[in-house]
């Protein structure tokens, strides 16, 4: 079967600017709307930070695939199976994957037990205040890596997708960008925010599902001949086997096993994901959540497989490594070989509302657990009234958010992409061990929690600090050092287990018991709901 | 508000540590770990044996077995599978087995039966 593979001339890809700023102004109008109407019920620090816990699990849900299906996934997982083939749908099944540890384990457990943070659950039957400032230090340390990620990439989504080349148009797009972020969440809090995912995730799931259905059409819906169109195209019969990325050295091998270890095992941990748990009224609803996020992110990713493969036998790999944007440029190219500049425009505005929609919960993630884990439990020690600690998340609101506007100008350039894959180990690091611990371990003490999260936070910045992603390489952060006496670029296959083992350690070296009526309630609560926060109505 | 403000003080005079040692929380308990441990332990192991496999038999998993369909294809998307199984499987489980106990549970907190002050009151509490 030949197929004509036309060429998508880059230059025509300009031209399509100011249908895509249209496109995306058209976005930000409508959602404007929708954040202001909802804002108006924003009273209690319940509706700020857990949007009244009003949303029903499909609603939250939805939201939650939102905030997971990151441009990095949409952009880059298509690009990776189309440049990789078979290893870039190896990494997609490691992050659908991972939500069965959030759904059988993690979600209904910590709704019931939590009010609004991470912090929450863990300090419930532990010490407070140590407890509590060691999980807030870990909830801003991979909200940081992960907006910082989001920003950076932002910048060079920008050339791709708005032909803006010169550092100064990309430095304004991302002030714009940083702007419109920080509007939402300060109008809209937790329910504004939620409402952006919602609708994002839904024009996301809809064009690539478009975008799917096409390209399967142009195969006759036959699966094996657009594989065979892609290994066509590209010249490569293993475009169709396992190790094109991967399976380079003996070190790349163990680097993905230690990735799939963190993304198994991080996302149930992920700071903004757990506070999603909290939007909604019980934790039945907290499991239909999961539910349904499992079945949006993997027919997502299922759609992903398509496009990839439909972006290398269409577009062609060349093609896209020439491109602005090289590998995330996968999606938006076939976009345009499909339905030409409107599919593209509609492509890229979904593109730029996805990483709007993601830094906004991040955001809000930041600022909730600064607010009131260490500004109202810690500063002031628990007197701050629950106006205050809203006014209070507000700022931070506006501080992160000029801190990603500066960190996304600054970085951008820079390889940055490690930095998704470090906010997983550090999730799966500092957090997993010390939720896992605390919900099913009745000895489990003060110091294992610390142990654990100090050493997981440590383990993971450190190795990842001295590894090849940030010296002694041509693709490093800094290519001209070179400390990297680590040899993966990925920490989690050591600083995982270690957190496991410290918080186990710490727990039996530990003289001090905890209260036993405390633990007696965690456990009673988690599993009954006995007690749990609930939906404020208005 | 109001409301909240009594239901939290009715939750804080609950002797828990009196419902978490009786025989119906022991059986919550108890299916819910026997349950969702060992299916977590299964499907981990059967992630990271596919990880295993896709990065140290390549030739295992490059064999076609329909037009360009290889083995590594089929097994990756029996991970959807199994992962949408596992899904379907827990909600029906907690559905059935531990939801009504739950709730049996909880009313039972809600209508004062286990408070600190006195011993369990009313004939349900077995």
């Amino acid at each position: 079967m030949t197929l004509m593979v036309p060429a998508v001339d880059v230059a025509d890809l300009k031209d399509t600017t100011l249908l895509n700023m249209g496109i995306f102004a058209l976005f930000v109008a409508i959602t404007m709307v929708i954040v202001i109407r909802a804002s108006r019920n924003n009273k209690t620090a319940a509706d700020y930070y857990a949007a009244g816990r009003s949303f029903t699990g499909p609603q939250n849900g939805t939201a939650i695939a939102g905030d997971y299906l990151s441009a990095a996934s949409f952009l880059g997982i298509t690009g990776a199976i189309a440049i990789n083939g078979y290893d870039g749908f190896m990494y997609s099944i490691g992050f659908l994957v991972a939500w069965l540890v959030a759904l059988l384990l993690v979600a209904e457990l910590l709704r019931n037990t939590g009010k609004f943070t991470m912090a929450d659950v863990l300090s419930f039957r532990l010490k407070q205040r140590p407890v509590r400032i060691a999980a807030a230090i870990s909830t801003l340390a991979v909200c940081f890596f992960y907006l910082l990620a989001q920003m950076a990439g932002a910048g060079s989504l920008i050339s791709l997708l708005l032909g803006i080349s010169d550092w100064g148009g990309q430095a304004l797009v991302i002030v714009v960008v940083g702007a419109l972020m920080i509007m939402y969440v300060l109008i809209g809090g937790m329910k504004g925010t939620t409402w952006v995912q919602i609708i994002k995730a839904m024009l996301l799931i809809a064009g690539a599902a478009v975008m799917t259905f096409w390209v399967l059409a142009i195969y006759g819906f036959n699966l094996s001949d657009l594989l065979g169109g892609a290994v066509e195209t590209s010249g490569n019969p293993n475009l169709l086997n396992p190790g094109l990325q991967y399976g380079k050295t003996e070190t790349s091998k163990v680097d993905f096993l230690s990735l799939g270890l963190a993304l198994v095992l991080g996302t149930a941990a992920l700071p903004h994901v757990l506070m999603r748990f909290y939007t909604v009224p019980t934790a039945k609803e907290a499991r239909k959540s999961v539910v349904w996020s499992i079945w949006l992110i993997g027919i997502f990713y299922l759609f992903t497989l398509v496009l990839g493969y439909g972006a290398a036998a269409l577009v062609g790999a060349d093609t896209i490594k020439a491109a602005p944007g090289g590998v995330n440029s996968a999606a938006p190219l076939l976009a345009f070989h499909l339905g030409g500049p409107l599919l593209l425009g509609f492509i890229s505005a979904v593109a730029f509302a996805t990483i709007l929609a993601v830094v906004a919960g991040l955001t809000i993630t930041a600022a909730a657990s600064f607010a009131h884990d260490i500004y109202a439990s810690v500063i002031a020690k628990g007197k701050a009234d629950a106006d205050t600690e809203v006014k209070v998340a507000r700022r931070t609101v506006v501080v992160i958010g000029l801190l990603a506007i500066a960190g996304g100008i600054f970085a951008n350039g820079q390889n940055v992409a490690f930095l998704v894959a470090l906010a997983f180990a550090v999730a799966a690091s500092a957090n997993l061990p010390t939720i896992l611990y605390s919900l099913f371990w009745r000895r489990f003490t003060t110091q294992g929690a610390l142990w654990s999260m100090y050493g997981g936070l440590s383990a993971a910045i450190i190795l990842i600090a001295l590894s090849p992603v940030v010296s002694g390489a041509k693709t490093s952060m800094i290519p001209g050092a070179n400390f990297a006496i680590f040899p993966l670029s990925n920490p989690g296959i050591v600083s995982i287990p270690l957190a496991f083992f410290l918080g186990w350690l710490g727990t039996m070296l530990d003289k001090r018991k905890e209260d036993a009526t405390k633990q007696a309630e965690m456990e009673v609560r988690s599993l009954t709901g006995v007690g749990a926060e609930k939906a404020t109505n208005h | 508000m109001g409301h909240d403000a009594q239901e939290t003080d009715a939750a804080a005079a609950v002797d828990f540590k009196e419902v978490q040692s009786t025989e119906q929380f022991q059986e919550l308990r108890r299916r819910h770990r026997s349950f969702v441990f060992p299916l977590s332990i299964a499907f981990l192991l059967w992630y990271f044996a596919y990880v295993l496999l896709a990065d140290y038999a390549v030739g295992f998993m490059s064999i076609k077995v329909w037009g360009n369909i290889n083995v590594g294809l089929i097994l990756g998307l029996l991970q959807f599978v199994s992962t949408f199984a596992i899904t379907g499987w827990y909600v029906s489980y907690s559905n059935r087995k531990l939801d009504p106990i739950a709730s049996e549970i909880r009313q039972e907190i809600e209508g004062h039966e286990f408070d600190k002050h006195g011993n369990p009151v009313g004939g349900t509490a077995k």
